[in-house]
């Protein structure tokens, strides 16, 4: 949290109150109360179509980019309302780092797309990038990877260190949260296993939002644990109480693989 | 009654129709190139490119005319680019479908079905006439770039549609404003796209005529600013066969366009290989 934002440190990170989306007439976020501590590691689960990624992109204001994108309640990420009138989108997406299901390497070298946020941010200096390439990709283990081949096409990596490359590329914003949005899913189980470590690491440091649809994901990483279903979330809890004394049944049901 | 045909033989037989048909394009492409350089590379010497032309063509060299080529060419090229690609940018970034780009999305579709005579007569009344050019670079250039526009607007378009929503999602997610979303990544990504629609826009100016004639006019003088009236390499082997001057000096200018032609595609193919290996 950068200083002189908030006088008293807030209980909450993210906060929603009677938050909806919708996408034209259809609501896909239905009156959502939540709050997200800081550092944690807050999982979210539920079935395809349940609001996930659409909770995750109604944070960094990724979904304006659709049309026909509405929302009504509050939304408050660090105490700000971040749909009030006047805020700056670019600024809340920058203290906001998202990964997405496929790793989307840009058709730029290693070191290019690393430095790719903060050069948008308009820092400038080779010696300067150079730092904060080197400290993302050291944070995610790849800087021995790819120390001599940093000028090269980041296309060429394989997944997983793509993907990799896409969370250092979200560490160097220097955000105070990171969005993943199903970060794994098409990753292999070693791959898998190195990133769910380095959230771990990650979480003295930041405030982290993981949307899965593997729960055993959720179960493995996340301290509290939100189960959404049709836009609704159903419950949130610790997850260790999520997984083995749900309150509501079709959490159970989910999790044990009834549906979804 | 149906004749059952085997899987393997229709495979082959397919294969075969399919090389066929590639086979007879590329013979006609090879064989008008073969047949225009035969012609013309045997009145194709160093003095022919570097003399102006005398005695309106019968003797002398193309000099003029190939500056008169690439100086209209760039012009229109240096206009419809700029424009071309910015309209396409606006059409597919800043907008959202609606009636007003389908407006201007058919209306360039209409411009792009225009016979080039059209133009040339569209372009002899504004700039020649009524804004007084005169029969210059300037009214030739401002006339062929209004003819490439459609297709360097529609060529971009493609181009840019073709770029992944998830770079732009990714550049937005990162911190970018739209414009250094489409300048830092949208646009690097759809060069090649955009360069081949240029590129294609450029072997039309080079080969245009009847546009040519009526704005840039035929003078055979070196052009001296962009009020000199000039003829195009084009125009010259028009000219020359038309009127009967001298079929080889015109074989001869026939096989320099052609040659032009095939240099700049195989320039641009390099330098794009060269870019895509830097950035894929």
């Amino acid at each position: 949290m950068p200083a002189g934002l908030s006088p008293v440190a807030p209980s909450a990170a993210i906060r929603a109150r009677q938050f909806s989306h919708l996408f034209g007439a259809r609501p896909t976020l239905k009156n959502l109360d939540l709050d997200i501590r800081p550092n944690e590691i807050f999982g979210i689960i539920g079935p395809a179509g349940s609001g996930k990624s659409t909770f995750l992109r109604a944070l960094n204001r990724l979904n304006d980019l659709v049309p026909e994108s509405k929302v009504q309640g509050r939304l408050e990420v660090g105490g700000l309302d971040i749909y009030a009138p006047g805020t700056s989108v670019v600024e809340l997406r920058r203290r906001l780092g998202m990964v997405f299901a496929t790793p989307v390497p840009l058709p730029r070298s290693i070191f290019e797309n690393v430095a790719f946020g903060a050069r948008l941010s308009g820092v400038k200096g080779q010696e300067k990038l150079r730092a904060l390439v080197t400290d993302a990709l050291e944070k995610t283990a790849l800087w021995d990877e790819v120390k001599d081949r940093l000028f090269e096409s980041a296309v060429k990596l394989s997944g997983g260190q793509q993907q990799r490359l896409c969370l250092a590329r979200v560490l160097a914003l220097r955000p105070e949260f990171i969005l993943l949005d199903e970060p794994t899913s098409g990753l292999d189980p070693v791959s898998t296993m190195r990133i769910e470590e380095m959230l771990r690491r990650l979480k003295a440091e930041y405030t982290i939002v993981l949307v899965t649809n593997n729960t055993k994901q959720a179960a493995r990483v996340a301290d509290r644990t939100a189960f959404f279903l049709d836009g609704e979330l159903i419950e949130v809890d610790d997850t260790v109480k999520i997984f083995s004394a749900p309150s509501d049944a079709r959490t159970n049901d989910y999790i044990l693989g009834r549906f979804g | 009654m149906k004749v059952p045909i085997p899987p393997r033989l229709e495979q082959r037989l397919v294969q075969v129709l399919l090389l066929g048909f590639t086979a007879v394009t590329v013979f006609i492409l090879l064989f008008i190139i073969y047949f225009v350089l035969r012609r013309g590379l045997p009145a194709l010497s160093l003095g022919f490119l570097t003399r102006n032309p005398a005695e309106m063509g019968r003797s002398g060299g193309i000099f003029s005319t190939i500056v008169g080529t690439a100086a209209l060419t760039l012009l229109a090229v240096a206009i419809a680019a700029p424009l071309g690609v910015g309209t396409a940018i606006y059409l597919t970034e800043y907008t959202r479908e609606n009636w007003v780009t389908k407006v201007i999305r058919f209306g360039a579709s209409c411009l792009a079905g225009i016979p080039s005579i059209i133009f040339g007569l569209f372009g002899f009344i504004l700039f020649v006439t009524a804004l007084g050019f005169g029969w210059s670079l300037l009214s030739g250039g401002l006339t062929l770039a209004f003819m490439l526009l459609p297709t360097i607007i529609r060529t971009s378009e493609e181009a840019i549609k073709a770029v992944p929503q998830s770079f732009r999602e990714v550049s937005f997610s990162l911190g970018s404003t739209r414009w250094q979303a489409v300048t830092r990544v949208v646009l690097p990504a759809a060069l090649p796209g955009i360069v081949t629609g240029i590129i294609l826009s450029i072997g039309r100016s080079i080969g245009e005529t009847a546009a040519v004639i009526f704005t840039a006019g035929s003078a055979l003088r070196l052009p001296t600013s962009l009020f000199s009236s000039s003829r195009t390499m084009s125009v010259h082997f028009y000219i020359l066969a038309r009127e009967g001057i001298s079929m080889p000096n015109a074989y001869a200018t026939a096989a320099v366009l052609v040659l032009a032609i095939l240099l700049i595609n195989l320039a641009t193919y390099a330098m794009m290989n060269r870019f895509i290996r830097r950035f894929r």
